[in-house]
């Protein structure tokens, strides 16, 4: 099955450029991909720009209404994804507590809609 | 040959005799074949009704519940032959035609550690863990659960529906989990086994199923699936123990009665002695857990011919190290003052009022600790609230007692704050 692990975190729990702290991070997250590249479950991942890039918009009345900011004003921001390909949650959640990030932000963790719908 | 009716009657008993008895080791064969608790339940259930009509025909199987599965795969292989071509249809089918071919064996593998593991899985809300354990793997009818809950059948069927498609739709394995999250997995499992059994302590006494003796049985039942686990041992140590004085926990006045002050004649000492003796065997394997640490403060406070206090403080404060919940602090402190140790019982008690100030255990607690220590207005107030708070009558009753016995001055000549 495959899951996409959303991370969400808030930036003033992350910790900063140049500390020891933000060394581990960066190995922790080098590990990750390491392991699950070697692993052959990795199917993709991207990180995002901060919020205060986020444009969002509706359709409201055959309008399209635009506004600046994120769609939830919440503490934990999405930041980024990862796609894994693994046999079942227990792998998925496995994976997912090896994130650096799961110590400070949180991870959701949710199986890709399948389009066959008789696969599910 | 007797008539139609009397027959019939019969085949139901007997029918549901094997519902009763085999329904959580049917249910496990059947989701491990069929990869789906509501596929597997649906098959029994036809299983259930073609049971009827051939055993009513033909006189029981020599072996009902290996008949039952047996039909039952048959019935779920009807039904996924006319589905769309999917991997785990597929998957089902090779699993099923092993079935349909070969003869069922009365003793057919016991999936049942695999169906508990899968029902308490963490993913799924501690509520729902608990019915679809009491529903799968003990059989209780939605309608029972829901009852045992204080919920409406609709509610609690949707609940058990909710939890059966997130298992199939999240891709929750139906596994035992593998070493490196055994005690995890396993604390998650006896928990819930746990709240089985304390929802049934609590409920009244005329309610049709006991809860409490489903979690002795899920204890029983994982112990004997996989033996030699002193945390296992534990937990079902701590549930016979606290079995052991339910009859004495309520007085002829209906209001609590602490351990420490039950009449020892009406403990059970069946219960008694399993439970200590089961606490023994696991501390012997020195793997320590929270579960035999309740077990052993159990066992303390029913030691003979009174409480080990020195002891239970002892086994609060290692238990605070691991489970360092405010429900343990509470007790904790209620331990250091039957030591004697009263000004730090007060330190505690009063370093938790900011943080657990309206919460009804924090009172009862406060309330007994400030009495000890002489300090009848303060063990008044908190008395006072606790009541107020308290879901019980029988809770209510041993409160008020408690604050009638206070201090030189009745509580009726003081006026309340």
């Amino acid at each position: 099955m495959q899951y996409m692990l959303l991370i969400y975190t808030s930036p003033d729990a992350e910790p900063t450029y140049g500390t020891a702290e933000f060394r581990a991070m960066m190995r922790g997250f080098s590990d990750f991909n390491d392991r699950a590249n070697a692993d052959g479950v990795l199917r993709g991942g991207e990180a995002l720009q901060g919020i205060e890039t986020a444009t969002t918009l509706r359709l409201r009345g055959g309008k399209v209404e635009t506004m600046d900011g994120p769609f939830a004003e919440t503490r934990e921001h999405l930041g980024g994804y990862y796609i894994l390909d693994v046999p079942d949650l227990d792998a998925a959640l496995r994976y997912a507590a090896q994130l650096p990030v799961a110590a400070w932000g949180t991870i959701e963790v949710r199986p890709l809609m399948a389009y066959n719908p008789a696969n599910l | 040959m007797a008539g139609a009716a009397p027959q019939a009657m019969a085949v139901t008993r007997a029918l549901s005799a094997v519902m009763q008895q085999d329904r959580g080791r049917l249910m496990a064969a059947l989701v491990a074949r069929l990869g789906d608790f509501q596929r597997a339940e649906d098959a029994l259930q036809e299983a259930g009704i073609s049971a009827l009509l051939h055993w009513g025909r033909n006189g029981l199987p020599d072996s009902p519940r290996a008949w039952l599965l047996k039909v039952a795969g048959r019935k779920a292989l009807d039904q996924l032959r006319t589905e769309g071509r999917s991997a785990r249809r597929e998957a089902a089918l090779a699993q099923l035609a092993i079935l349909d071919t070969d003869e069922v064996a009365e003793d057919f593998p016991d999936e049942r550690l695999r169906l508990i593991f899968t029902c308490c899985h963490p993913a799924l809300e501690e509520k729902s863990r608990m019915a679809l354990t009491l529903r799968t793997v003990c059989g209780l009818s939605t309608e029972e659960i829901a009852r045992l809950f204080l919920d409406a059948a609709p509610t609690m069927g949707q609940r058990l529906s909710r939890a059966k498609s997130k298992i199939a739709a999240a891709g929750i394995p139906f596994a035992v989990p593998g070493p490196e999250e055994w005690d995890d997995r396993l604390r998650t499992v006896l928990t819930t086994i746990y709240l089985i059994f304390t929802t049934g302590y609590t409920a009244g006494p005329d309610e049709p199923r006991d809860l409490c003796a489903e979690a002795i049985f899920l204890g029983r039942l994982l112990l004997a699936l996989r033996p030699g686990q002193a945390e296992i041992e534990g937990g079902l140590a701590l549930m016979l123990l606290t079995d052991a004085r339910r009859a004495a926990r309520i007085d002829a006045d209906g209001a609590t009665v602490p351990p420490g002050e039950q009449d020892r004649a009406l403990w059970n000492r069946q219960h008694l002695d399993e439970g200590r003796s089961l606490l023994r065997t696991a501390l012997l394997r020195k793997r320590s857990g929270p579960f035999q640490i309740k077990a052993a403060i159990s066992a303390c406070q029913m030691a003979d011919p009174e409480p080990d206090w020195p002891q239970i403080l002892q086994l609060y404060t290692l238990l605070l190290t691991i489970e360092p919940t405010v429900v343990v602090r509470l007790n904790h402190a209620v331990a250091l003052v039957e030591n004697g140790l009263v000004g730090a019982a007060q330190a505690v008690i009063e370093g938790l009022r900011a943080e657990l100030d309206g919460f009804q255990p924090f009172h009862a607690a406060a309330s007994v600790i400030h009495a000890r220590a002489g300090a009848w207005d303060k063990a008044q107030r908190d008395g006072l609230v606790a009541i107020e708070r308290a879901d019980r009558e029988a809770d209510r009753l041993l409160l008020r007692k408690l604050l009638k016995g206070l201090g030189p001055t009745s509580p009726g000549s003081r006026s309340a704050p």
